[in-house]
């Protein structure tokens, strides 16, 4: 004896939030079951353990029924098969493509091909993340990835276009883009420590300062690689520490401003040099692709490291950055100020977004 | 002669890859019409095909409009091979014959393969084109309108109720032709699907002929149903109720002063489907305006007197009955009885119509089905719905009545045995609206007291009961007798006297039966069957009972005929009405009181029923008045319990046999606990849950006592198919049965518990056994919520009121499934919705509510991307809360197969249904918009057969879907546009002055 067939079809195709979570995060039926008896399911509505996997199944079926329109939202709207009011198909869509920032981090910067596919059960084991859901997050990076590569115009526009999503995810999936088209070296030890959003912001700054699209939207290609000529432009910054004198100048000016505002005034004023000249090398070798690829790595290596084992603030590195990048506007002889600014701006947040523990 | 019907191949989109190399496809486009067909271009390498064809013009009989649908085949061209079909479109173009309905057929419709389901949308435009017929001897009956709806539809009026019209039409199932064996499933699909489409047209034609020869303009309740006899065939019936309607033009005044611009005040005559519930009804004698037609038509005097004279004697030729009902129209007098069936599909009637009620009747047949011959000449199906019929009208006559309301029809098939039922309730009607009806009927019922109880006293001499029956004076009025239950068919007339709220009471039984061929098996049916009616009955009258209850409305008995078994399923809404008596308890008696234990079990199931009558009390809201008991005639020291139901099984023989379920002269309401039947009973009775907190159920239209509906409406339908192990004794099956039924009930609650407070209306069960040892419940109803809080006293402010209560509802109810207040007009374009405004408003030309309207619907889009897709409701209510629905654009009979070879690909048998029913949902909805509206209302899932086979990884399933296509207005937005045509007015006032 059992049940051979159970549907339940409404005119307006019912959605329950939180069945649509515990489908999203690729739990079985019987799983997803459990889960709402522990939140306390049977107490609603005087439901029963049969009630709820009926209801379960239906919903995780109508679900699947959905997934397929999901995955080129713009069909959601003008499809005839299921009747939701707009605002739950903007739920429905956003969360499809919301996804698990752990998950995400492990992804960054991987190729978005087939091979990283099979990666995907060492994430799910690594992360506690079901293989399911895994699944649907890297064909979302996947699809997304696949419909803007040949877009014209700004990247988070055109996703929020074409995937009609909230601004803030938009952002979030333009930086996985982004990571998935540069290829930044994101997986290395010493970079675990940063979180998914740290490098969502970093990508969001490289976006809008230093990309094709930021000076010119317009452009035929994908607004997502850097410009050329700025990171060409680049390399004259050297001066700053091939010139004895222009780094002697910027340090005095430096050490002048921040005197006695920073506690680490010493050991700053010993390894300015030092940093000075990371900060610059790593601007004028962003031409090379090996290293524009260690971006991430380069700066953790050579800024991050250093002042963090001289026990330096956020504080004090803020307004060290600050000044640094200031003084400049100072030296005469310097006459890249809006390279230089261009670049810094963009520096000075991403170090300061990436400075914790 | 003749129309012109124009068709216009837009665009398509959506559509699937064809061609597997480039991922695109090469469509084109057939257009056929009866034998003509037309093409499109092949518009290459496309998934979003722009044809923009010309006008395909065909030149058709109207005849043929009406028979036929328009059929639009979406093809892959192939260069090297045959065209490859993607899918079809049927269009229904009856909507359009009609003046007063649809004008053009224009939008999105879904691509359907039976095979394959959706396979994306082509847009179209269709027009007819009709010339004026002066043709006496036409076959045609173009302009007549249907209604499935079982009330005088909303915005019209009823000049005149004509009464019953059947038709019945035969043909070969072309499943079962030789050629289906050499053919494919997709090409036996279509000629299915086709033919079906070709009939139901044939029969509407012919259902409307016969309303023209009897002066009406349409059918009110009209409900059609398929016979898939199989080998023997395909039968399509339909019966319905002949009216004369008038449409109430006075929009949009009638919103805001619906006494004052009512036409029918003038003539002091209620109309009909008329919200004036202010208008009294005259309880003198016949006004001069009435008598004077009564003396100066004499023949109609005289063919009344015929015709209602006996049920034997035939009446006259339709035709001349036409004719009379003509003259009689003269004076205004809505309700007419000719009929040789003086029968009504309606359920509900306007005020003051219904005078009493006198129960329900049922009469079910078994038939051996044959091959049916010859297809023009259905003599022995409509034979057989005759002999029923006639079986119906003269229990009507017993009960004292002469006429049968809330008529219905229907049929349970296995292999070659079928059983015929027909049921209704026998009903007095306002001899003021009638013609006919013998005279001192006439005078004993003129002086109507109250419209509260005045239904429910009893038509039947009090000295000749047919069956034993327990009366006592009015509850109300202490004037009149009454039963001290009454069981109806019918939906809870408005006006009635009604003490707490209702509920949906269902007696479930399960028989098993013994495999049998041809006469036997047809034999044994026909005796299984009184024993199963007698005990739902029982069922029905305990639970009633159990829940302090003493009337039902809605009652539907389906039974059920499997080759193993029999299933009934009696579905009412019970109610307490305040005119009759406080039904009595339940009490259960031992056979034997030795033994001390049982008489403590005895006493501790008594004491539990005695709760459960208590709890019930309270949770519906039973508290009637005390009342000091006047009796009359012998007291009514306990209550009994008796059947108001007329029953009787023919067989295949012409022998009837009636039978009493009355339980004869014996106390039945006492359960003797040694009957192993009784202690099923009792286990019945209390294994019905109560429904959860907030909900309230009921299988009519509207539940009483509830009245501040919001917005938020949800029609579902759930299909559920239970197997069966072997050898299950009866008890073991009901139980399984039973459990099944609440479970299901359970988990719709479930399901809708983000709707609370709410109310299932109209929950419609059907049962089937789609194959031995299965068991199919579907389930279509609709979920409405309400406010708890008082209705709102002031209409103008209504609208304003729920919008807010809608956003201060608790957030629980608000991520639900509705939004209350996001449903209108964000859903039909902007610009359609004034437009029709516009067009009914014939003030307004000046002052255009666009601004607002505009305004308005951008605040309701808010930030959300505007869906193209226009939101269209569907209930199989008549109406829809918080709205007016301003104009009726045609029925929708939809009938679709899908098949598949690929099943456990599709999800297995549920994912299959699933999405089927989505799909049917989605073409329904499709076809409603394309008419410009933007609701279906008295919707119906008429027929849902499914047949799987697992083993070969096959199924198939048919669905039969009807309804009215509306559009409709909220009364929010009707609230403005008549303010602003004020202001409009007052505006060009001023600038004249």
């Amino acid at each position: 004896m059992s049940m051979e067939l159970d549907v339940f079809v409404g005119n307006t195709t019912v959605l329950d939030q939180d069945v649509y979570q515990l489908w999203l995060d690729g739990h079985t039926v019987s799983d997803a079951v459990r889960i709402r008896m522990e939140a306390g399911a049977l107490q609603e509505c005087e439901a029963n353990a049969e009630v709820l996997h009926s209801d379960t199944t239906d919903q995780f079926r109508t679900f699947q029924m959905c997934e397929r329109l999901l995955q080129s939202p713009s069909k959601v709207a003008n499809q005839l098969l299921f009747q939701i009011p707009p605002h739950r198909q903007t739920m429905l869509i956003e969360r499809y493509y919301e996804f698990d920032s752990v998950f995400a981090r492990e992804v960054l910067g991987k190729k978005l091909s087939k091979g990283t596919k099979k990666d995907l059960d060492d994430i799910s084991s690594k992360t506690g993340i079901a293989l399911k859901s895994c699944r649907r997050q890297f064909d979302n990076f996947k699809r997304v990835f696949k419909v803007v590569e040949e877009l014209k115009g700004p990247l988070v526009e055109n996703i929020q276009r074409h995937f009609l999503l909230s601004d803030v995810l938009a952002r979030d999936y333009a930086a996985i883009v982004f990571f998935a088209n540069s290829r930044f070296e994101a997986g290395k030890r010493k970079l675990q420590y940063l979180s998914f959003q740290d490098f969502a912001f970093c990508a969001g700054q490289l976006i809008s300062y230093w990309t094709v699209g930021a000076v010119d939207n317009m452009m035929e290609d994908l607004d997502v690689d850097l410009e050329k000529d700025f990171l060409h432009d680049l390399k004259d910054l050297k001066v700053l520490v091939n010139d004895k004198d222009m780094l002697d100048q910027h340090k005095s000016l430096v050490c002048a401003q921040l005197r006695g505002k920073i506690k680490v005034f010493s050991e700053m004023e010993a390894n300015f040099k030092n940093l000075s000249r990371a900060l610059v090398n790593i601007a004028s070798k962003l031409t090379h692709t090996k290293d524009f690829r260690d971006l991430f790595i380069d700066l953790v290596e050579k800024l991050i490291e250093p002042c963090r084992s001289d026990k330096w603030t956020i504080g004090d590195l803020r307004l060290f950055l600050k000044h640094y990048s200031s003084s400049v506007h100072m030296l005469e002889a310097f006459r890249h100020q809006v390279i230089w600014d261009r670049y810094m701006s963009v520096i000075k947040s991403c170090i300061l977004k990436m400075y914790h523990d | 002669m003749p129309g012109k019907l124009k068709a216009k191949i837009v665009a398509g989109r959506h559509l699937p890859v064809m061609d597997r190399a480039s991922d695109l496809t090469d469509a084109f486009v057939e257009v056929k019409f009866g034998n003509t067909t037309f093409k499109t271009d092949v518009y290459p390498k496309s998934l979003n095909p722009q044809w923009n064809s010309e006008w395909f013009k065909f030149e058709v009989d109207d005849e043929d409009l009406q028979d036929e649908p328009l059929q639009i085949t979406v093809l892959d061209h192939d260069t090297y091979s045959a065209n490859d079909a993607i899918g079809k479109v049927y269009i229904d173009i009856d909507p359009l014959l009609c003046s007063e309905a649809a004008t053009v057929i224009s939008g999105w419709l879904p691509i359907y393969d039976t095979i394959h389901g959706i396979r994306g949308e082509i847009n179209v435009l269709v027009k007819v084109d009709l010339f004026n017929d002066l043709n006496r001897f036409r076959q045609s009956s173009c302009g007549v309108k249907f209604f499935c709806t079982t009330s005088i539809p909303r915005c019209y009026r009823a000049v005149m109720v004509h009464g019953f019209v059947e038709e019945l039409v035969v043909n070969e199932d072309p499943e079962y032709q030789w050629i289906d064996r050499i053919r494919t499933p997709r090409a036996s699909n279509e000629a299915r699907q086709r033919l079906i489409f070709l009939m139901s047209g044939e029969l509407q034609r012919k259902i409307g002929l016969k309303v023209l020869e009897m002066g009406g303009n349409a059918v009110v309740g009209y409900l059609q149903c398929f016979d898939l006899e199989g080998e023997s065939g395909l039968v399509v019936r339909a019966i319905g109720t002949a009216c004369t309607l008038e449409k109430i033009s006075t929009f949009p005044a009638t919103a805001t002063h619906p006494n004052n611009s009512s036409p029918s005040k003038d003539m002091k005559e209620p109309g009909f489907g008329e919200e004036a519930p202010g208008v009294p009804l005259s309880s003198g004698p016949p006004t001069p305006l009435r008598a004077q037609t009564f003396s100066s038509f004499s023949p109609s005097k005289s063919y009344s007197r015929q015709s209602s004279s006996s049920d034997t004697e035939l009446s006259l030729t339709p035709k001349t009955v036409g004719h009379l009902c003509h003259f009689c129209m003269i004076p205004p007098s809505p309700f007419c009885v000719f009929q040789e069936y003086p029968f009504f599909t309606l359920t509900a009637f306007p005020p003051g119509f219904l005078l009493h009620v006198g129960g329900v009747e049922s009469a079910r047949s078994v038939k051996l089905l044959d091959r049916i011959h010859n297809p023009d000449e259905p003599e022995t199906r409509d034979a057989w719905w005759e002999e029923i019929r006639q079986e119906i009208k003269s229990h009507a006559k017993a009960l004292g009545c002469h006429a049968v309301v809330g008529y219905s029809e229907s049929t349970s098939i296995c292999e070659e045995v079928c059983i015929l039922s027909a049921s209704g309730t026998a009903a007095v009607l306002s001899s003021r609206f009638m013609q006919d009806g013998p005279l001192d009927t006439e005078h004993r019922f003129e002086e109507v007291v109250s419209p509260g109880c005045g239904f429910c006293h009893i038509p039947y001499d009090e000295l000749n009961i047919p069956f034993p029956a327990q009366l006592t004076y009015c509850y109300c009025c202490r004037r009149y007798k009454v039963p001290d239950v009454l069981f109806t068919t019918i939906d809870l007339p408005t006006e009635a006297n009604v003490t707490g709220k209702g509920c949906l009471i269902q007696a479930r039984l399960c028989r098993t039966k013994k495999k049998a061929q041809g006469e036997g098996n047809a034999t044994a049916i026909s005796s299984l069957l009184p024993f199963l009616e007698y005990e739902l009955h029982t069922q029905l009258m305990n639970k009633l009972k159990l829940r302090g209850m003493n009337a039902l409305f809605g009652l539907r008995i389906q039974i059920s005929v499997g080759e193993t078994m029999l299933l009934g399923l009696a579905s009412a809404t019970g109610v307490y009405l305040t005119a009759l008596p406080s039904p009595g308890g339940i009490q259960i008696a031992g056979k034997t009181p030795s033994d001390i234990t049982y008489e403590q079990h005895i006493s501790t199931m008594q004491k539990k029923i005695n709760d459960t009558i208590d709890k019930n009390k309270e949770l519906y809201e039973i508290n009637p008045p005390e009342v000091v008991e006047e009796i009359i005639g012998s007291p009514i020291p306990e209550p009994r319990q008796r059947s108001r139901l007329f029953r009787s099984h023919s067989e295949s023989s012409d022998e009837v046999s009636e039978l009493d379920l009355s339980h004869g002269k014996k106390d039945a309401f006492v359960l003797e606990i040694d009957d192993t039947d009784a202690v099923e009973d009792i286990h019945a009775l209390l294994t019905d849950s109560p429904t959860p907190a907030g909900f309230y159920s009921c299988n009519t239209e509207i539940m009483p006592g509830i009245q501040n509906w919001t917005s938020a409406i949800q029609m579902f339908t759930s299909v559920r198919v239970f197997r069966l192990n072997a050898n299950l004794t009866n008890q073991g099956l009901n139980k399984i049965f039973s459990d099944l039924c609440e479970n299901l009930l359970k988990s719709l609650y479930f399901k809708l518990r983000s709707m609370v407070p709410c109310c299932l209306c109209h929950l419609n069960f059907t049962v089937a056994i789609p194959e031995d040892e299965l068991i199919q419940v579907a389930v279509t109803a609709v979920a409405m919520s309400f406010d708890k809080e008082q209705p709102l006293e002031n209409g103008k402010q209504s609208g304003e009121k729920t919008l807010i209560k809608g956003k201060h509802r608790p957030l629980k109810a608000m991520s639900g499934i509705f939004p209350p207040h996001l449903s209108f007009l964000s859903s039909l374009s902007p610009s359609l919705s004034l437009a029709l405004l516009l067009s009914t408003a014939s003030s307004l030309e000046k002052a255009s509510p666009l601004p607002e309207g505009r305004s308005r619907s951008l605040r309701s889009n808010r930030s959300y991307s505007g869906s193209s897709v226009a939101v269209v409701k569907m209930t199989p209510l008549s109406f829809i809360p918080g709205a007016k629905i301003i104009k009726y654009l045609g029925i929708i009979n939809m009938f679709f197969i899908r098949e598949t070879s690929s099943l456990r690909e599709e999800g297995g048998v549920s994912g299959f249904l699933h999405t089927f029913i989505a799909e049917v949902f989605a073409m329904v909805r499709a076809h409603v918009a394309a008419l410009g509206g933007n609701a279906v209302v008295s919707y119906s899932m008429k027929e849902c057969v499914f047949m799987e086979n697992p083993n070969k990884n096959q199924a198939q399933c048919l669905i039969n879907v009807s309804g009215d296509a509306v559009i409709f207005v909220r009364e929010s937005e009707l609230e403005s546009t008549s303010v602003q045509t004020q202001s409009a007015t007052t505006h060009t006032s001023n600038a004249t002055l």
